[in-house]
């Protein structure tokens, strides 16, 4: 399997994915944000970071870069692509994903770990969540709170199509369990044909037992099958 | 031409900052302030003297970038 990182300025959890794909053998490439063709990979990883500082609206200016038509192709020819954090950010503004991402609703940065309910096991990146549901990832982030209508919100509950819920250490999604105020304690989606895979938490940072875990090798072995 | 733009969070959309400024402007005895919405002013100097295309110009960039059309509302300003 071979992956690309795609690296914005700005970007810095690019290292961190790039360290985590190769752990599991994913032959990585790094690819810069100014590059008009994408390099022949399986899957794009737009990484987590501050990518243009946050100007305008995070996640925008990268959303308007030159390599962003080559991923959208990527994607229409069934390619896989994961957005972490800021990747998920650009993932919305591109259009890719749906909803929007709004600030914290108690308005500070969190730094710590959450507890997640892995919701679809059906899809390409959490294939190997069926044994363990209930996984502690680390978020960082200012603007994770995902916000949409209604009707959206229904769809995307009915579709299976979010990844991953905010919850307690037992697996109880409530509202005491949501650090950010997101609609129905959403965490991750995914879009309609299941090839893209958005997210606040960072499985990258939890891929060895000297890190303090191992929830993030979940998504990186499922990656690895078929 | 100067044109200005001003983005603000739809009617609907919670806007923590504008609700902590109004609180502080409480705070600090203006007791009859409503609301506060807080918003981007981006002032934009087009080389274009054709009113019409400039219109559409700036339609164009408000929707495509300087405003998420899902949360936000835009307003121009021709001077």
């Amino acid at each position: 399997m071979k992956s690309s990182v795609i690296v914005f300025p700005g970007s810095n959890c690019d290292r961190d994915v790039a360290v985590a794909l190769e752990k599991f053998q994913i032959k990585n490439q790094m690819v810069w944000h100014n590059e008009t063709i994408l390099p022949k990979c399986d899957l794009v990883v737009l990484p987590g970071g501050f990518s243009y500082g946050d100007y305008l609206r995070t996640g925008c200016i990268a959303s308007k870069s030159k390599i962003i038509n080559s991923i959208i192709e990527h994607v229409k020819k069934g390619g896989l692509v994961l957005g972490i954090c800021n990747g998920f950010q650009i993932l919305i503004e591109t259009g890719l994903l749906p909803g929007v991402l709004l600030r914290n609703k108690k308005l500070k940065f969190l730094s710590k770990n959450v507890f997640l309910k892995v919701i679809n096991t059906d899809n390409r990146f959490c294939s190997n969540y069926k044994n363990k549901d209930i996984i502690k990832l680390p978020i960082a982030h200012n603007e994770g709170n995902f916000f949409a209508d209604d009707s959206l919100i229904k769809k995307l509950e009915d579709r299976n199509l979010i990844a991953f819920k905010y919850c307690d250490s037992q697996g109880k999604v409530e509202k005491i369990s949501n650090p950010n105020g997101s609609s129905n304690n959403i965490a991750g989606i995914l879009n309609d044909k299941k090839n893209i895979l958005g997210m606040m938490p960072h499985p990258e940072r939890l891929i060895d037992p000297i890190l303090s875990g191992e929830d993030g090798s979940i998504l990186f072995t499922s990656l690895l099958k078929s | 031409m100067k044109i200005s733009v001003t983005v603000t969070l739809k009617k609907d959309v919670l806007d923590p900052q504008g609700k902590v400024v109004k609180q502080t402007l409480k705070n600090l005895g203006y007791e009859n302030i409503e609301d506060v919405r807080q918003g981007k002013f981006f002032e934009i100097e087009l080389n274009e003297n054709d009113q019409v295309k400039a219109k559409k110009i700036i339609e164009e960039i408000s929707k495509k970038l300087l405003t998420n059309t899902v949360i936000e509302d835009y307003s121009i300003n021709y001077k």
